[in-house]
């Protein structure tokens, strides 16, 4: 596992490139939101975050706060009632092989050209992918499917192709014959995974991939998606509620609460200094196996509901340090220092004035 | 009830429980299958204890408890209450034994009926119970309930079950708990409890109703960090047998079973700086158990074996107080468990 951190520092020592050759996918200001009866589901309600070249960025946060519909909205598959409300989900990607870069809005292109960004360029692994395995398929006909239906090679490529993405998830040749109801959750979601990057996509967005497989087989999982990250060169948005997946696997990571980003950091900076009290709160709940027991007091309160966010700071209600202007004025994602932000009062100059306050937005 | 006054017998037993199924598949190999092979534990009151059942999915946990809830009956062996035989309890010991035993399901939304509020399944415990005298005591009594489990009555009363999260569904199942003051709760550690801070508030309200109300628990689940966070007691089972069980430090600190070894090896650790350094063995943890009556359920995927393990069935060994183990090489294990926990 320390593969993540000997990975990168890999290749010759080069000055880090500057932020905007490390930039991947941009999402700002994001907002996707339902109609429901009761009226706006503001289920992702404004996320700013970039995503930086081979990375493995862990996008958590609890049950309901809107992981998934960010990366759906990302990918264009929300569906109606849904809709992707405003925003910007900057692309960049080598369009038609070497010839250069090019950045996109996701947001703004047609289905028909975001269809071949989608297997081509950013490969998806929906929440709960294993069980969508078409059950009357062989494993080797999903895979090779894909691959004559996005890209452009023969038959016999791509049953090369298929078999070398089985072997890179550590899946025997004799399982391409197979029927998924004759492989093991873990080997489903292998297939899945090995499905998701046949075309040597640029972005895997993983999401939940492990949350319904027994631990010994989520070890494993993990330890291979860091395998594939390394020989592709991948970039991998990794979304979990599993902060103790995050801590094993991430590079960074970004925590979402109410749909929104609260804090963007390393994976370390998050545990071991995290900024935002809902940060805090999640880090000081996770049981640690390792050390003595202790009684942690977890984070008490509801999870607001995407109909009625509360009003300045979402998570004043349940915040210890909550003063009035956490009740009034939203707090933006602000950089506190390069590559740390945080959506935080406390954290700015305003905190400690006497009056609390600033002004009402 | 007899022996209900004697503390030296558990509350709850299961003696050599084994739950058959008939398998599906070819004729050919159609048989019988042992979702729990010849599993003993006892829960007592005096004092209130935590067992947590440890196993991933398959091992057996939901049948378990189900023999113990007295909702389907075991194939052989026997579960007893006070140290009487469940299904031969008369009407008195049995509506005490339903009320004394209680359990927690996984997801309990199908316990709630969609249509009434979400403080009826209160209410309906104190009327049946007939645990308040008025109205207005009943309603007390329901915020205290609510209270007691982390709730904020004005958040739910009056809501519908719907309108509750996973977990707040599952903390009113436990503020019924609060009300009927079982001896014993039997929890499945529920999937929609996925969020840490969530999983905290319950935890901790088991680890209050045992401190301040002599509830004892046997909380069932696949993570270890819970069980080692509840503390107590720890069963690990493994494909419908238990493998290993004691006193959930000891256990922890010197796994004396590989496979309780493999599971630990597994839990990834919450510190960035200390990831896994080694690889799993990918095509052992795949290898398929078998489950054969005169073999260790394990053999297939175990890196000790010998082939003693495959001619007989491993018994118990006692590694030292509170600590058992059915491997052959459990004491060599442990000890080499405990050179390496050291090196850690
Ligand atoms: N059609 C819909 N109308 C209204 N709300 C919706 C709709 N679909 C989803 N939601 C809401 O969106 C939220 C779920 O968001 P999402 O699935 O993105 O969360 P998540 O962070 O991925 O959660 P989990 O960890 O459970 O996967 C919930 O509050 C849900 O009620
Ligand atoms: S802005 Fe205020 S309420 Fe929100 S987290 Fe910070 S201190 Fe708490
Ligand atoms: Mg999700």
């Amino acid at each position: 596992m320390n593969s993540t951190k000997a990975n990168t520092p890999a290749r010759p020592q080069q000055k880090v490139a500057p932020d905007s050759e490390r930039r991947l996918l941009q999402i700002k200001d994001t907002r996707v939101w339902y109609t429901t009866v009761a009226g706006e589901a503001k289920v992702v309600d404004g996320v700013n975050v970039t995503i930086n070249r081979n990375e493995v960025f862990g996008l958590a946060g609890e049950s309901g706060c809107g992981k998934s519909t960010l990366v759906e909205g990302v990918l264009r598959l929300i569906k109606s009632p849904g809709y992707i409300k405003s925003g910007q989900a900057l692309f960049t990607y080598p369009k038609d092989g070497n010839a250069g870069e090019t950045t996109v809005n996701l947001f703004e292109l047609g289905l028909g050209e975001i269809r071949p960004l989608r297997w081509q360029h950013i490969a998806y692994v929906p929440q709960g992918a294993m069980n969508s395995l078409n059950p009357v398929m062989r494993i080797s006909d999903q895979i090779t499917d894909a691959i004559l239906e996005h890209g452009n090679s023969t038959k016999a490529d791509a049953t090369k192709n298929m078999l070398h993405r089985l072997e890179m998830v550590g899946l025997p040749p004799s399982v391409a014959r197979m029927y998924p109801h004759e492989l093991s959750g873990g080997m489903k979601q292998r297939v899945t995974i090995a499905a998701a990057v046949t075309l040597r996509p640029e972005l895997l967005i993983a999401d939940e991939p492990t949350t319904a497989l027994d631990v010994n087989v989520q070890r494993v999982i993990l330890q291979e998606l860091l395998d594939i990250r390394k020989e592709l060169n991948l970039t991998i948005v990794y979304v979990s509620h599993d902060m103790a997946v995050h801590a094993e696997l991430a590079d960074r990571l970004g925590i979402m609460y109410a749909g929104a980003m609260m804090e963007v950091g390393t994976t370390s900076q998050i545990f071991k200094d995290p900024l935002h009290p809902y940060t805090q709160g999640l880090i000081r709940s996770i049981p640690d196996i390792s050390k003595e027991r202790v009684r942690v007091e977890g984070i008490p309160g509801l999870a607001p509901s995407p109909l009625a966010w509360p009003t300045g700071c979402r998570f004043h209600p349940r915040c210890q340090f909550a003063k009035d202007v956490c009740r009034r004025v939203e707090p933006l994602l602000t950089e506190t220092k390069p590559g740390r932000q945080v959506a935080c009062h406390i954290y700015t100059d305003a905190w400690n004035e006497k009056s609390p306050g600033g002004t009402v937005q | 009830m007899s022996t209900l006054s004697d503390q030296s017998v558990p509350v709850l037993q299961a003696r050599n429980v084994t739950k058959e199924f008939a398998t599906s598949g070819s004729a050919l190999r159609r048989g019988h299958i042992a979702a729990v092979d010849q599993v003993s534990l006892s829960l007592y009151d005096r004092p209130p204890q935590i067992v947590s059942l440890v196993g991933e999915s398959g091992s057996g946990k939901t049948t378990l408890s189900r023999m113990l809830l007295g909702l389907t009956p075991p194939t052989s062996g026997e579960v007893l209450y006070h140290g009487k035989n469940i299904f031969e309890l008369n009407r008195e010991e049995f509506r005490n034994y339903r009320i004394n035993v209680q359990p927690v399901f996984q997801d309990p939304y199908g316990i709630y009926n969609p249509f009434y509020r979400i403080e009826r399944v209160l209410q309906l415990v104190i009327d049946n119970f007939k645990l308040a005298k008025s109205r207005s005591q009943a309603h007390d009594m329901i915020e205290e309930a609510l209270r007691a489990v982390d709730l904020r009555p004005n958040d739910v009363i009056g809501r519908y079950p719907h309108q509750l999260s996973g977990g707040e569904r599952q903390r009113v199942m436990l503020a019924r708990l609060y009300l009927l003051k079982p001896k014993i709760i039997i929890a499945d550690e529920p999937v929609s409890m996925i969020d840490v801070a969530v999983r905290t508030l319950f935890l901790n309200i088991l680890l209050d109703f045992r401190d301040k109300y002599n509830i004892s628990t046997l909380f069932i689940t696949h993570n270890l960090s819970t069980a080692h966070y509840l503390g107590g007691q720890i069963m690990v089972l493994c494909f419908g047998r238990v493998v290993e069980s004691g006193d959930i430090d000891q256990v922890i600190q010197r796994p004396s079973h590989p496979y309780t070894q493999q599971l630990l090896a597994a839990v990834p650790s919450i510190d960035p700086d200390n990831r896994w350094t080694t690889k799993a063995n990918l095509e052992s943890i795949e290898r398929p158990l078998t489950h054969e009556a005169g073999k260790c359920v394990f053999v297939s995927r175990c890196p000790y074996a010998m082939p003693i393990c495959s001619q007989q069935r491993p018994p118990d060994f006692t590694i030292r107080e509170n600590q058992h183990s059915a491997c052959f090489f459990s004491e060599k294990i442990a000890v080499e468990a405990a050179a390496a926990s050291e090196v850690r």
